[in-house]
């Protein structure tokens, strides 16, 4: 599948488990575009790690303002109603569990709810900047993600790379399907109508429980 | 008193081996009138404590560019290259904190605590070395408070004590890094005289202050 393409599900899908009145953290990358498909009608605030919530979307070429800026550093906007903040009160939304939804993209994500996306020991050290507290503290996290890496699982039995946190992650979207971290494991619940049970196995490096209300992927 | 200094005046306070704070996120927010001041001393050795080591070609991620900066404790280093570069030839030091730790480090320093226990980090490498305690059957790192030599921070707009408000997103760091330092200097964007910044959209309270080197619009 085209990666775009592939993106663009996963978006899509991450945006139909939001729910009217939540606030919501996208990492940067592929959870961004999360933002692009909110449902009509529904009002969910956007939260910046930087310092502010109820953020918009790009400015307008010519608009921009080099105080008002997003986690990735790029020109953004704050809608009406929105408000800016330093990061001890950033933090404090993030750690005290007052972010509903944080979507975050993953090297590595377990059977046991287990995150790795900040470190690559000797290869790749960009720091955990605040991806450690928001799988911490916010009360669902969401891995959205390309199903595997360069060809390998990314979803695994057990995380190879130091983690991000230990044991967070609920629900894992990605462009073959839906799986849900449960006590007792891994279950998939939905798949994209394009895929088949034994290939989603197939890409897959854990076991996984079969949900008897098994759906096509809604998107 | 006067507070109001050029940088001719900032300069002597500078030296070699300080421990300094900086404000910014990623550059937003950064004094760089004072980055300017530091690159020009071109004093060495020193501990920079801020978010992020930002880019190469912007706000601290200069410092560390032109080799001035031996050690920092920041939450992000990868959008500046050259700091990975450096600590993997083994000529900086990183130590990498989450960034809500990080912040809450800083202002336990300035509010004078003990530290502080948050549940970030529990079961990674982060927890490694440091002492946990359960509390109420949950588990937290203690994370020890940080202080600096000297902060220097960014106002969008100070009155002649010293009082800040901060626009936008530039807020970030700034005003918790100003309750955390021996001495705290503010770039301010926008010098107004004392009475001109209502008081209720002050931000950093003129009393942390030390100097104000201002009007660089």
């Amino acid at each position: 599948m085209d990666s775009k393409i592939a993106k663009q599900i996963i978006a899509k899908r991450v945006a139909k488990e939001l729910k009217d009145g939540q606030l919501v953290n996208l990492g940067i990358g592929l959870p961004t575009m999360v933002s692009n498909y909110v449902p009509e009608g529904m009002m969910v605030t956007f939260h910046s790690e930087n310092g502010m919530v109820g953020m918009g979307g790009a400015p307008e070429q010519g608009e921009e303002n080099e105080d008002v800026t997003n986690a990735g550093a790029q020109f953004t906007t704050i809608l009406p109603g929105g408000a800016y903040f330093d990061s001890a009160m950033s933090f404090i939304l993030i750690r005290g569990g007052h972010v509903d939804v944080t979507v975050l993209g993953a090297l590595e994500v377990d059977q046991e709810g287990n995150l790795a996306n900040w470190i690559v020991p000797g290869k790749m050290v960009p720091g955990m900047g605040g991806a450690m507290d928001l799988v911490t503290g916010a009360k669902k996290v969401i891995v959205a993600m390309m199903h595997t890496g360069k060809g390998e699982p990314k979803i695994l039995k057990k995380c190879k790379l130091p983690l991000t946190a230990k044991g967070k992650v609920n629900l894992i979207v990605t462009e073959l399907c839906v799986i849900e971290v449960t006590k007792e494991g891994l279950v998939l619940k939905e798949i994209h109508k394009d895929t088949t049970i034994d290939e989603v196995k197939s890409h897959t490096g854990a076991e996984l429980i079969i949900s008897k209300q098994l759906k096509t992927m809604d998107i | 008193m006067n507070k109001v200094v050029s940088p001719d005046q900032l300069k002597p306070l500078f030296k070699d081996g300080m421990t300094l704070m900086v404000g910014g996120f990623l550059g937003c927010g950064t004094p760089h009138k004072i980055i300017d001041i530091l690159i020009e001393l071109n004093i060495k050795n020193l501990t920079i404590i801020a978010n992020d080591t930002s880019f190469a070609d912007k706000g601290l991620g200069r410092l560390v560019v032109n080799g001035q900066v031996k050690k920092v404790i920041t939450s992000h280093i990868g959008t500046n290259s050259e700091t990975g570069r450096l600590m993997n030839e083994g000529k900086l030091e990183v130590q990498l904190v989450p960034q809500g730790t990080l912040i809450e480090r800083i202002r336990s320093g300035g509010a004078g605590l003990g530290g502080v226990l948050t549940p970030t980090g529990v079961g990674t490498i982060v927890e490694e070395g440091k002492q946990k305690l359960t509390i109420e059957g949950k588990e937290y790192l203690l994370e020890l408070p940080l202080r600096a030599d000297i902060a220097i921070i960014k106002g969008s707009i100070s009155d002649e004590f010293g009082n800040t408000f901060y626009r936008g997103t530039t807020k970030n760091y700034n005003p918790i890094i100003a309750t955390a330092a021996d001495v705290v200097i503010v770039e301010a964007e926008q010098l107004v005289k004392i009475g001109e910044l209502d008081a209720d959209h002050v931000m950093t309270p003129g009393v942390f202050i030390d100097y104000i080197l201002g009007g660089i619009e």
